[in-house]
């Protein structure tokens, strides 16, 4: 089943007289359990793709559906729950909130859907532990390297149980062996648990993990490459 | 809610250094305003206290044509009925019958004009406290032909004690009247006006003077309750209608007003405090909110509600007055207590404080739910004061506050 899917997708800027097609009408379907990289140069509308999948921005025209449901045409409030409820974010600088604690962070989300606090603790100690930070569950953002940071940013962004997760760069601030740890843990969440990941990146690191790459440019999908692992 | 109120909270201790600053410059401008206006309203106070104390009482009777005319025929016809009613009733703490009567007191020095009052000196001391006013010399006693000058009538005629004054004036046929008094004792007052204004003698030396009966002008009295005073009056009027029955309120509408005056100017100088105070709140949870657009952004990517964006920065906002409010509060508290019991001595202006009125001790005071309103004022101000950042929060696009997913 698709768990993306986007028909005729345009994303059309205006910049003072001149017309800017960021996505220029891409048909793109993902399935459950993929592991991809959305890859292409800087401006090649990668960026504008992935904000248009997670529902962060509105399509100039054309669909786009997630896990069967149109969402290009829900609005602003309807948006922000559905992206509660079906898309978990990995962010390039892990914003991480820095006032609460590496569990209070993941159960953070969880507490927005209203899940109940035995729930939430168990959860958020299971993905810790996951994610290999089962110990450093009471430790702040400012008290965890960058890797760590990202790995509780991943936790954070399974724990409301979403659709699938959309990574953007989200090794571009790490160092070689944290990264190999970010990518170990996120092979593993996808094949043990069937979580699908949708990655942007230039990280040829990244690239070489990912089962499906898909190069666009121009706003347009260039090539759709699946490899066999 | 809870962990809503718990990020709030940790949110305001991210930066510590500012946090403080504002909520120090909250309790400091609470502070002040409450002791600037615990002041003012202690001044008028007092002054409105003197002022009754030692010179209007809560009631005066008259006759019914004194007010047009103040003078010497426009007695106060069968004062001894009135007399004995007032000394039965038990609201009634003191009272003074006096003789009025305007003329002139001269020395070698010079002359003013001034209101003679004929008084029974037990009477008017158990009233006004004159015997204990005294800055020099002695009070009235048994003996005959003795006057209290003022401080200021005294340095005017260069009179002592013991030095000779003259008194005239005229009696309802037009005669001029004099006579002799010895200085008996120089008495102060809350104004140097009023200290010019009257002097003392005893009812007797003036019966004996002017050479037949006179009955009093006035009657004075003062009620153990001061909010009984317009009750009291009212009775007074309906049992006696043939006299004049005035309320402090009625003889020195100036008093009345300026307090009424002065609690609404009690609140606009809090308003403006507040509003001041307001700016800086705006302006630190501005910044806040401007330092944390990619977090803010975060949040509601990955799904907080505006809603609750709004309330973080609500709670934010409310909890940073809310620190610093009622620190001012307790703090304004306990200086008006201290203060309204040990005064204020302001004896180097105490000069330009007697021209208005008072002395120069000033014991702050204000109202009990003074400060409840306060208090009240501090969370709207908190609360108008988070709306345009908590709304410029609410304005950030997820995508440009992280620039990317």
């Amino acid at each position: 089943m698709a768990v993306i899917e986007t028909r005729h997708l345009q994303r059309i800027y205006q910049d003072g007289n001149q017309t800017i097609k960021a996505v220029n009408g891409i048909d793109l379907e993902i399935e459950e359990g993929e592991f991809t990289a959305i890859v292409g140069p800087s401006g090649s509308g990668k960026t504008t793709l992935l904000n248009l999948i997670g529902g962060l921005d509105k399509p100039t025209s054309g669909e786009v559906r997630i896990a069967e449901t149109p969402i290009h045409d829900l609005s602003d409030n309807d948006m922000i729950n559905f992206r509660l409820q079906h898309i978990g974010f990995v962010f390039q600088a892990y914003n991480l909130i820095p006032v609460l604690t590496a569990a209070e962070n993941v159960e953070f989300i969880m507490l927005l859907q209203k899940r109940d606090k035995a729930e939430r603790k168990q959860r958020s100690q299971q993905l810790l532990e996951a994610v290999g930070l089962g110990d450093r569950l009471t430790k702040r953002p400012g008290e965890l390297s960058g890797g760590q940071q990202q790995r509780v940013a991943v936790a954070r962004a399974l724990a409301s149980r979403p659709s699938f997760v959309l990574a953007d760069e989200p090794t571009a601030n790490l160092d070689s062996q944290s990264t190999a740890n970010l990518l170990d843990i996120m092979a593993r969440l996808n094949k043990e648990e069937h979580m699908t990941f949708v990655f942007a990146t230039h990280d040829q690191r990244v690239i070489d993990r990912a089962r499906r790459v898909i190069t666009v440019e121009d706003g347009k999908i260039k090539s759709d490459e699946t490899r066999d692992r | 809610m809870t962990t809503l109120l718990k990020i709030a909270w940790r949110n305001i201790w991210r930066n510590q250094l500012r946090s403080l600053v504002v909520i120090f410059s909250i309790m400091l401008g609470i502070w002040a305003g409450i002791f600037i206006n615990g002041f003012s309203y202690g001044l008028n106070r007092q002054r409105t206290k003197e002022a009754i104390q030692t010179s209007l009482s809560h009631i005066q009777v008259h006759d019914t044509a004194w007010n047009r005319e103040p003078n010497i025929q426009n007695q106060l016809p069968q004062p001894e009925k009135l007399l004995a009613f007032l000394e039965t009733r038990p609201e009634v703490r003191a009272l003074s019958a006096r003789i009025l009567v305007n003329g002139i007191v001269a020395t070698a020095n010079g002359n003013g004009g001034v209101q003679i009052s004929g008084i029974n000196p037990e009477n008017e001391a158990h009233l006004t406290g004159l015997d204990a006013r005294l800055a020099q010399g002695d009070y009235l006693g048994e003996k005959k032909n003795k006057i209290l000058i003022g401080r200021a009538l005294g340095e005017k005629l260069k009179a002592r004690v013991g030095s000779k004054v003259v008194i005239t004036f005229t009696d309802k046929n037009g005669l001029i009247i004099s006579g002799a008094f010895k200085v008996a004792g120089i008495y102060t007052a809350s104004s140097t006006q009023a200290e010019e204004l009257r002097v003392y003698i005893r009812k007797a030396d003036f019966q004996q003077l002017i050479g037949h009966p006179v009955h009093e002008h006035e009657i004075a009295l003062l009620l153990h309750k001061p909010v009984e005073v317009l009750a009291f009056r009212d009775k007074l009027q309906a049992r006696f209608p043939y006299y004049e029955v005035q309320s402090w309120q009625q003889l020195a509408p100036e008093l009345s007003y300026a307090d009424e005056i002065m609690e609404s100017i009690l609140y606009i100088i809090i308003g403006i405090i507040m509003l001041a105070l307001s700016f800086g709140i705006v302006n630190t949870m501005l910044m806040a909110v401007l330092e944390r657009r990619k977090e803010l952004g975060m949040l509601m990517a990955v799904g907080m509600s505006k809603r609750k964006v709004f309330s973080m920065i609500l709670l934010e906002t409310l909890i940073l007055s809310l620190c610093g409010g009622p620190l001012g509060i307790l703090l304004g508290f306990i200086t008006i207590t201290y203060t309204g019991s040990k005064g204020i001595d302001l004896s180097v202006v105490a000069g330009g404080l007697q021209s208005f009125g008072v002395g120069s001790v000033i014991y702050p005071y204000i109202d009990t739910v003074f400060y409840f309103s306060t208090g009240i004022l501090v969370i709207v101000m908190a609360l108008l004061s988070a709306l345009y950042p908590a709304q410029r929060a609410l304005k950030l696009n997820p995508v440009e506050a992280i620039r990317t997913i």
